[in-house]
């Protein structure tokens, strides 16, 4: 028997063996990080005042945990993080969502992976024809031209209420409608914080939105649109949003093969990241990406065991010489 | 009937006080933010968590609090006769709301308003003490889904058959029309959120049943926190040592 956990593909017995050493090794690498579970105490300085954060309560003056986690202390302040928890929105997130509904008083309702849907209201969109411009009664009849039910967008998060009611916004450039990609689902605690989001594998020929609630955007580049000349050519048609979709979004145009068995071999590389836990950022992709194309390893055979224990292997060896 | 041989052994060879084999494994459903499995014996239950997440008929939302849903359901195959059962009948609707209500008192709903959390549970085989397995299952589930809790909730049955109070008791046994009373215990808070007992039982005798199902249901905690642990640091050690 291996460890608690059961992993979503299948090993022979000889990969079993092999991924149990792995782990075990890793194990060791880990070193002592504080880790609690529900309902045990945490470890605070006698004496010493704290501070309650998150994922704790008081037990008889004892603080103890309320989820499975690592424990983290600011000064005075002691929380637990959870792993595998759901996505927990922050002010200034990117994010990528589907819209699920599209709600009567101006706004999308958005799902995030969080605990519930976050809000696009129709305000925080860039309409055509100018940044700030009056929201009129039409452009709230046409908001299915911009976003339909199942579309995929790419926003910010404005602020999140006390209530725990999200705010996204588009107003910018970079965020907005995404298509001729594939979105690949990974935990949001393996995604790592980055300066930039949106990152360009320029030696693939790929782009990746890395957004925070762990739905990950992989496309082609986009075309960069004639900046200049798009908007000029909607100043001219304001109010015929109908026409401003067909300009920004080339629908004709189809993503080569060639291409898309790149971004397919991207996603399976998230994909057996995201299986065997390890961390989520641009370096640990391309590596992945890389060894499969040393290994000789088709893309549909990536998510066999044989790739996940290799890639296991590659990761404590790699851990391993940076002890 | 007699359930406990003259040796003091009872039909599984047990002793009075003994418990069952335990087994759990977490992460078991790909695609539910929480899950696992509890076996007690030759019980075994599956358990899978979606959520929080947005509530679905918004008639049934919550200002203050998360909306919690539980459904039970035994597979055709579990038991020794191959039987279709629907999902409505009386036995699986009391299951289902016994274990909502165990796991209701101890997530901590007024973290997460506005939102709903569902659980299944569904009986793989079936051997006695399943209503049991379903909250250690479940509870083990919500704790894999980095659901707040109050405190992890183990559960655990005791009977009283030929004069004697059994721990854990399997299906013969069950049906052998004694009492049979499941616990479900905060084990740091020692307290109890769950307490059933069918047919009846002098007060000095309910109390020491009591007290071995309690003792039961420690003991089953005491093996869940070693298996969430274990789960934990694994989580931990691949993820790397990298600061949040």
């Amino acid at each position: 028997m291996g460890g608690v956990r059961t992993f979503p593909f299948h090993m022979s017995e000889e990969e079993q063996r092999r991924f149990a050493k792995a782990q075990e090794r890793l194990d060791r690498l880990g070193g002592a990080l504080p880790v609690v579970n529900v309902g045990e105490t945490i470890q605070a300085d006698e004496e010493a005042a704290f501070l309650r954060g998150h994922g704790t309560q008081l037990v008889d003056g004892k603080l103890v945990a309320t989820v499975c986690g690592i424990v983290e202390r600011v000064n005075k302040l002691i929380s637990v993080r959870p792993l595998r928890a759901r996505y927990n929105p922050g002010t200034g997130d990117v994010v990528v969502g589907r819209i699920t509904e599209v709600v009567a008083p101006k706004r999308w309702k958005v799902d995030v992976n969080s605990k519930q849907d976050a809000q696009l209201m129709l305000s925080a969109v860039n309409l055509p024809g100018g940044l700030q411009r009056r929201r009129t009664a039409d452009d709230e009849l046409n908001m299915r031209n911009f976003f339909e039910e199942r579309d995929l967008i790419s926003a910010e998060v404005q602020a999140v209420h006390q209530d725990g009611s999200i705010h996204l916004h588009t107003r910018s450039l970079k965020y907005g409608k995404l298509e001729k990609g594939q979105l690949t689902q990974v935990a949001p605690y393996l995604v790592k914080r980055l300066n930039h989001h949106f990152y360009q594998l320029k030696q693939f020929g790929l782009e990746i939105i890395f957004a925070c609630n762990g739905y990950i955007w992989i496309s082609g580049p986009s075309e960069i649109p004639d900046k200049k000349g798009a908007s000029s050519e909607l100043l001219v048609n304001v109010s015929n949003v109908n026409e401003m979709h067909q300009c920004t979004g080339n629908k004709e145009s189809t993503v080569p093969t060639e291409k898309r068995e790149k971004i397919c071999r991207c996603a399976n590389a998230l994909r057996v990241l995201n299986a065997l836990g390890l961390l989520i950022y641009p370096e640990s992709i391309i590596d992945t990406y890389e060894a499969s194309l040393m290994w000789g390893t088709d893309i549909k055979d990536m998510l066999s065991g044989e790739f996940h224990v290799k890639v296991l292997e590659r990761e404590v060896s790699k851990r391993s010489k940076s002890v | 009937m007699e359930y406990i041989s003259p040796e003091g052994l009872r039909l599984d060879g047990r002793r009075p006080m003994e418990m069952r084999q335990l087994h759990a494994e977490l992460g078991v459903i790909a695609k539910a933010d929480g899950s696992a499995t509890f076996e007690m014996g030759n019980t075994k239950v599956v358990a899978a968590v979606y959520g929080p997440r947005e509530v679905q008929n918004r008639s049934q939302q919550l200002q203050e609090q998360a909306l919690v849903r539980c459904e039970y359901s035994m597979a055709t195959f579990s038991t020794g006769e191959r039987r279709k059962r629907g999902k409505g009948d009386r036995r699986s609707t009391e299951i289902s709301l016994v274990i909502r209500q165990t796991m209701e008192s101890a997530i901590l709903t007024h973290l997460l308003p506005r939102s709903q959390i569902d659980i299944f549970v569904q009986v793989l085989q079936a051997d006695g003490g399943t209503r049991s397995a379903c909250i250690n299952a479940a509870a083990l589930a919500l704790a894999d889904a980095g659901i707040p809790m109050r405190d992890l909730v183990a559960s655990c049955a005791a009977g009283f058959l030929n004069n004697t109070p059994l721990l854990d008791l399997n299906y013969t046994e069950d049906s052998g029309g004694g009492p049979d009373v499941t616990v479900g215990v905060f084990p740091k808070l020692d307290k109890i959120s769950l307490l059933q007992m069918d047919s009846k039982l002098p007060i000095d005798l309910f109390e020491k049943v009591l007290e071995l199902a309690t003792e039961g249901a420690k003991a089953t905690a005491e093996y869940m926190r070693e298996r969430l642990s274990e789960n934990t640091r694994q989580l931990v050690s691949a993820r790397g040592l990298l600061r949040f």
